[in-house]
């Protein structure tokens, strides 16, 4: 603690257990995560840049991270529509069942993802609850990309509702009185005043949602179908090279995919830093 | 239909001019809308789960929550639970003292790599365990001329469960104890209390509910994590499958009413965790920080 002091590193308090605490924290920070992590960007390092590249971009691996990536900005999108739909009837309209339903939401956040997986692949083969209204017109859902946007759009729902939601629910009204007042109609405050107060918590919730879509695994894989080259996922792949043991592929891919959350991650950041510069500290 | 037609339908629309709201044939619509989108995607695969378990009747539901792998499996889950909740929590509460009570340089560095395991792919949280302590990772060599087995046993589960759990505790108490700042344990302390009291008579009251809902959260997800636990578990019957695994495997034999009766008790500890976590919030929404900022 006296070294912190010395150099200056920390602001001098009258609480006590600041060594242990951060101490602690960075202990298990770095046991836990930063260094089993370095491990994975270490081993893909054994490979080489030439031939970390050929690993990634191989035909199989190049699908597998497509498919992952474009089902999962499917499902993004969805939510990202019927999402703020669903938090602007949540926080604006009284209906019957309401309570219940905005408790509901946050299912996908507590039910098992193996479990949504099987009980999406129920409902939705060719002789499950919706299936079998889906399968006299002809359209596939179990077994096909469609069935993974199914299953990511379960996942990632709750991410654009609770983003949008408390924006909403803090919403000056006077804003929209003055753009009535000043000869708008309803239409044009919903989609030229409100909606763009709205866009960044929205953005929000679709890349948190995409993020957690492009990683997502156990919820996908029964409803996949899991055919090489066609409804292969990202993860599984990986999953596959790591049975096949071949460690430094499987680190590979997952470097990649590492890469691209980071990246999502950093696009939330700058959203919000965007959000805080033009509407205020909030 | 004419407006004047749908306006009894509405329950309650929000009092108001007309200004600030929509036409009650839309209000009808973006209500229908949102209902239907919830029922068919949330409420539907959840009703599918209990339907489906006690297709075959109680005797067989019964029968397969009770057979020995399915006890096993049940057992390891709530071990796992049991190691990897109490190391979450005691993470979070040295995380959030540092970060809350404190001004340091690399806070929000720190902050933000706290998040870090969300963002993280639940395959690829199982797999840098396996590229560490595997039989061809880093320490393999190591761990197998001392005998230990931590890929494929009980420590990488539990390893890899911690790290998918990882945030959900510090996450809830940093924003809250952020929020109450120090005066509370300043007066203690300067009472003659010391740091160890303070912090179990002064701190630990304060953020008790904020505590429960992170815990809460974090059991739900160690218990039914099945991606990172998937890769280190090594899948041995009745050894090192827990439920989720366990779940899968009789879904892959083709054995329905066994998988989703076993899913059925995943199910149930969702429903269970949802109440908890609305019960706290209707409550002590005041004292829960994060839940309705997030």
């Amino acid at each position: 603690m006296a070294a912190s002091y010395g150099l200056g590193l920390k602001r001098p308090s009258a609480i006590p257990g600041f060594g242990l605490a951060l101490g602690f924290t960075l202990t298990y920070l770095s046991l836990i995560v930063l260094i089993p992590l370095a491990a994975l960007v270490l081993k893909s390092a054994t490979l080489g840049l030439a031939c970390f590249w050929d690993t990634v971009t191989g035909a199989r691996t190049l699908a597998a991270l497509r498919l992952s990536f474009l089902t999962s900005l499917f499902a993004a999108t969805v939510n990202a529509v019927f999402g703020t739909i669903i938090a602007w009837a949540l926080v604006r309209y009284r209906f019957p069942g309401r309570r219940l339903l905005d408790a509901f939401v946050d299912l996908p956040f507590a039910l098992p993802t193996a479990v949504a997986g099987i009980a999406l692949t129920a409902l939705y083969a060719p002789n499950g609850w919706i299936g079998q209204w889906l399968a006299p017109l002809g359209i596939k859902v179990a077994y096909t990309p469609t069935g993974i946007a199914v299953a990511l759009i379960f996942i990632g729902l709750p991410f654009v509702v609770r983003t949008v939601q408390p924006v909403l629910e803090e919403f000056d009204r006077e804003l929209e009185e003055a753009s009535a007042t000043l000869g708008a109609n309803r239409h044009q405050t919903v989609f030229r005043v409100m909606l763009p107060t709205l866009m960044p918590a929205i953005l929000t919730g679709f890349a948190l949602a995409l993020a957690r879509a492009v990683g997502e695994y156990g919820s996908v894989i029964f409803i996949a179908g899991n055919m090489p080259f066609i409804s292969e996922i990202a993860p599984l792949l990986i999953i596959i090279r790591l049975e096949e043991f071949s460690y430094p592929q499987a680190a590979a891919i997952g470097t990649a995919m590492l890469m691209i959350s980071f990246g999502l991650l950093f696009f939330v950041h700058l959203i919000q830093a965007w959000r805080r510069r033009r509407f205020g500290n909030d | 239909m004419t407006d004047a037609a749908i306006a009894p339908l509405l329950v309650a629309p929000i009092e108001g001019p007309r200004v600030t709201t929509e036409r009650p044939l839309v209000q009808v619509t973006l209500i229908g809308v949102a209902v239907i989108f919830l029922v068919l995607f949330l409420l539907l695969p959840l009703a599918a789960v209990f339907v489906e378990a006690l297709r075959a009747g109680l005797g067989t539901y019964f029968a397969a929550i009770t057979e020995p792998d399915a006890v096993a499996a049940i057992k390891l889950t709530v071990l796992v639970a049991a190691i990897a909740v109490p190391a979450n929590v005691v993470f979070g509460l040295a995380a959030s003292w540092a970060i809350a009570k404190f001004e340091f340089k690399g806070k929000s560095v720190l902050n933000t790599l706290i998040d870090l395991p969300f963002s993280v792919s639940p395959v690829i949280s199982g797999l840098i365990y396996v590229l560490l302590f595997g039989a061809q990772g880093y320490f393999g060599p190591y761990l197998q001329s001392h005998h230990i087995q931590i890929i494929f046993a009980l420590p990488g589960i539990v390893l890899a469960t911690i790290f998918v759990t990882f945030p959900f505790v510090a996450r809830e108490l940093v924003p809250l104890m952020q929020e109450q700042g120090t005066q509370d344990e300043e007066a203690a302390l300067s009472l003659g209390a010391s740091g160890w009291k303070t912090f179990l008579k002064v701190t630990l009251p304060n953020i008790r509910w904020a505590l429960l809902y992170g815990v809460v959260l974090c059991n739900a997800r160690a218990m039914g994590e099945f991606g990172a636990v998937s890769v280190v578990s090594g899948h041995i019957r009745g050894k090192t499958n827990t439920m989720p695994l366990h779940v899968e495997i009789l879904y892959n034999e083709y054995n329905f009413a066994a998988a989703f009766a076993v899913a059925s008790l995943l199910a149930l500890l969702a429903l269970i965790t949802l109440v908890i976590k609305i019960g706290l919030e209707w409550r002590y929404a005041d004292q829960i920080a994060a839940s309705r900022r997030h």
